[in-house]
């Protein structure tokens, strides 16, 4: 390539340069040949055989009923709105999954390195039992052995009347906006603000001066503080409703149906119990002589781990837990097993067989399930990034 | 040169992927004679149509009118193989050409008829969709299950069928989809949903499979039509009029008085020119449709006529004990009706 002098002129198969070329667009004519043929096969024998294709059936009526959903839905709306419905149920699922495997997996990993050896073994029990379990079968576990055998809503579990645990999940009062509600945002936001401004202020002051802040303590009181104030100015932001039982079931207030709790759950120990391995190996992963500079610089256990073990830790740590995000986030196409109805039992499940276009149906859910993964994967790798060792 | 082999390699085995998958429709009734049996689509285990039994062979109507085909075709009802398919996937498995019937208590429709490359080939079974209730909840009609939550198998018409009754009487309801019958029916039983719905000749089946059938009751409203059939992919004329005309030629031995006992001796002696021309004494009529002669004689000896079939999965002598009704003989008060056979 540097080799200018003695490279021949012209387009010569010698040259590295014209074959590098030559077999590029080689391959790239043969891969787009590869998908035009593919594409126009396809198409000509859904043609001969008749099946209808093309995306026409996304505004088509969808004339069923769904459990959940997050947006208001009628059996009048189309397709289109049953796919978004089924997102956010997908959504629903493994972000509340994420967070609290996350938080579940960092405690039993710190666990399992504690000294006290009660806690270290049952840390350890757990991690063996629920990682070797497939998930398919700790959903079918949680869901037909836990919740199912709950009782009746005739018979809930009934704490202060406002909360009700039955097979039908879990009834607790709903929300909705009242008076309040707008000036309670804005004192929440102008709370956050203070908060950071406090915070910016106390490290500038300690960085100069070295005098300590509580700025915890203050920040809790402003955090709460600003918004009481709120609330006894303007009114309560929510109006509760409380559920009642009539005829059948509940009525009024919101439920988080069983088969949410169940995957939920089952997701979540399986998840943890992956994600409490990787903790335990970030953590390990640092060597013993930070423990020891920080024992000699007078630190104790909790500020050495928050401070010093743990943001190292963290580099080690944050690949393989972008890895089980996406474990998550795909695990929970399982609740097709249980009727929870998320992405692929609502899309690629009923839509599917309603309008026979498996090709347009696998084609949509796989690219949504790409687009998730892939901005989950962004998020952590900016996040990878900024935590990163910045070497000289 | 590693380069050129590898894209080579790759295009030669693209091209060769995408002619082979360049299958043919309307070769169905070849392609079934070169393997030897018919691969049959049935559900993944419904009483009375197509079940697994003791020693593991699936019995039914939906997997005798299997046999019937075969019968007819290689004259022997044993070369039939059966492919366990859910709700879901049911129309990929025909569509993709994975079985070659499918006879899986499926609802004839419109959409299904026109849109999916499919078609019937007539009705194995008048159905519609009612209720199952435990009896506990004290409720004798559909329209006292306002608010109700109710288990479907996703994909089905029964989702569909549900929505609008409860839409048109001005009733709530709460779904809860699964993917088999039995994960429905195991719901039913926990009490997590209060009412199961389906076919009714499902609902018999899966009630006696529940831990206490008598507590549970049928309610008596049907809310739609449910006509049950076997379906082969379009294009495909002649494997179509087989089918089709296997089914007509169950009923028209039943209509006749021929059944498995008798159907040899008519054969050789009957002076009914109509039962002669049918069991192949008079004519060629099997030609036609590309099957021997005594085609009708082998379906019945060895599958039986309509109403043995009836009789036999889902008659007085089984647990399901359901009543012709709609399934008679059009002179018997039914609707059951085959064209002749001349």
């Amino acid at each position: 390539m540097q080799n200018q002098i003695g490279a021949p002129k012209g387009l010569s198969l010698s040259d590295p340069r014209v074959r590098a070329w030559l077999f590029q667009i080689i391959t790239v004519v043969a891969v787009v040949a590869l998908g035009w043929y593919l594409f126009h096969n396809t198409q000509t024998n859904l043609q001969h055989r008749g099946i209808t294709s093309g995306f026409d059936f996304l505004e088509r009526s969808a004339g069923f009923g769904i459990a959940q959903h997050l947006i208001p839905y009628t059996e009048q709306d189309s397709y289109a709105r049953v796919f978004v419905i089924g997102l956010l149920n997908t959504l629903l699922v493994t972000f509340i999954g994420i967070v609290l495997a996350t938080l579940l997996g960092f405690i039993i990993g710190v666990a399992r390195l504690s000294p006290n050896w009660m806690i270290n073994k049952l840390a350890t029990v757990y991690v063996e039992t629920f990682r070797n379990i497939p998930p398919l079968l700790q959903i079918l576990f949680w869901y037909f052995a836990v919740f199912l055998t709950l009782p009746g809503p005739r018979g809930s579990i009934n704490i202060n009347d406002a909360f009700f645990i039955s097979n039908r999940g879990l009834n607790m009062p709903g929300a909705s906006v009242a008076e309040g509600f707008w000036p309670f945002v804005v004192s929440l936001v102008l709370a956050i603000l203070a908060i950071v401004l406090m915070v910016r202020l106390a490290n500038r002051r300690f960085e100069a001066t070295g005098e300590p802040f509580h700025k915890f303590w203050v920040g809790l009181f402003l955090f709460f503080g600003i918004p009481a104030l709120s609330v006894l100015l303007f009114g309560s932001p929510l109006h509760w409703e409380m559920p009642q039982l009539k005829g059948f079931n509940f009525v009024g207030g919101w439920v988080l149906i069983p088969e949410l709790l169940a995957l939920t759950l089952a997701l979540t120990i399986y998840t943890a119990a992956f994600i409490a391995e990787i903790v335990r190996s970030g953590i390990r992963s640092v060597s013993y002589g930070q423990t020891e500079a920080a024992r000699s610089l007078g630190l104790r256990e909790g500020p050495t781990l928050r401070k010093v073990i743990i943001p190292q830790a963290l580099r080690v740590i944050i690949p393989p837990l972008t890895s089980q995000y996406l474990n998550l986030a795909k695990n929970s196409s399982l609740a097709a097993g249980i009727g929870y109805p998320e992405m692929v039992s609502l899309f690629a499940g009923t839509v599917l067989n309603q309008t026979g276009q498996a090709i347009e149906v696998i084609a949509i859910t796989m690219s949504v399930y790409l687009a998730i993964s892939i901005s989950i994967s962004l998020l952590m790798n900016w996040y990878n990034k900024r935590i990163a060792l910045i070497e000289r | 040169m590693k380069m050129l082999k590898s894209t080579l390699a790759v295009v030669t085995a693209a091209t060769a992927l995408g002619i082979s998958g360049l299958a043919q429709a309307g070769a169905t009734l070849d392609a079934v004679q070169k393997k030897g049996f018919v691969q049959c689509g049935v559900s993944d285990g419904l009483p009375g149509f197509s079940v697994p039994d003791a020693k593991g062979n699936i019995v039914g109507i939906d997997a005798d009118v299997c046999r019937a085909v075969a019968a007819a075709v290689f004259g022997d009802a044993k070369k039939v193989k059966f492919s366990q398919l859910n709700a879901k996937e049911r129309f990929t498995a025909l569509q993709s050409g994975e079985v070659d019937v499918l006879s899986r208590n499926t609802t004839w429709t419109s959409s299904r008829d026109a849109g999916m490359g499919l078609v019937f080939a007539g009705v194995t079974y008048y159905d519609g969709i009612g209720f199952l209730v435990n009896k506990k909840l004290g409720v004798s009609s559909a329209k006292e299950l306002d608010g109700a939550t109710i288990c479907i198998q996703a994909g089905t018409t029964t989702e569909l069928n549900v929505s609008d009754y409860f839409r048109a009487n001005g009733l709530k309801y709460t779904p809860i989809t699964f993917d088999t019958s039995d994960e429905s029916a195991k719901s039913l039983e926990s009490g997590r949903c209060d009412v199961l719905t389906s076919d009714k000749s499902q609902l018999y089946a899966q009630r006696s499979k529940l831990a206490a059938p008598a507590d549970y009751v049928v309610l008596p409203e049907t809310i739609s039509k449910e006509p049950l059939g076997p379906v082969v992919r379009k294009g495909d004329e002649e494997w179509f009029s087989i089918v089709k005309w296997t089914l007509f030629a169950m009923l028209n031995a039943e209509e006749m008085g021929i059944n498995s006992k008798n159907v040899e001796a008519e054969a050789k002696a009957t002076k009914n020119p109509d039962v002669a021309r049918m069991l192949g004494a008079d004519g060629e009529y099997g030609k036609d449709l590309k099957l021997p002669k005594d085609w009708v004689v082998q379906i019945v000896k060895q599958v039986g006529n309509y109403g043995e079939v009836f009789e036999k999965n889902l008659g007085k002598e089984t647990p399901l004990q359901i009543d012709r009704g709609l399934n008679a003989l059009w002179n018997n008060g039914g609707i059951q009706y085959a064209p002749p056979v001349r």
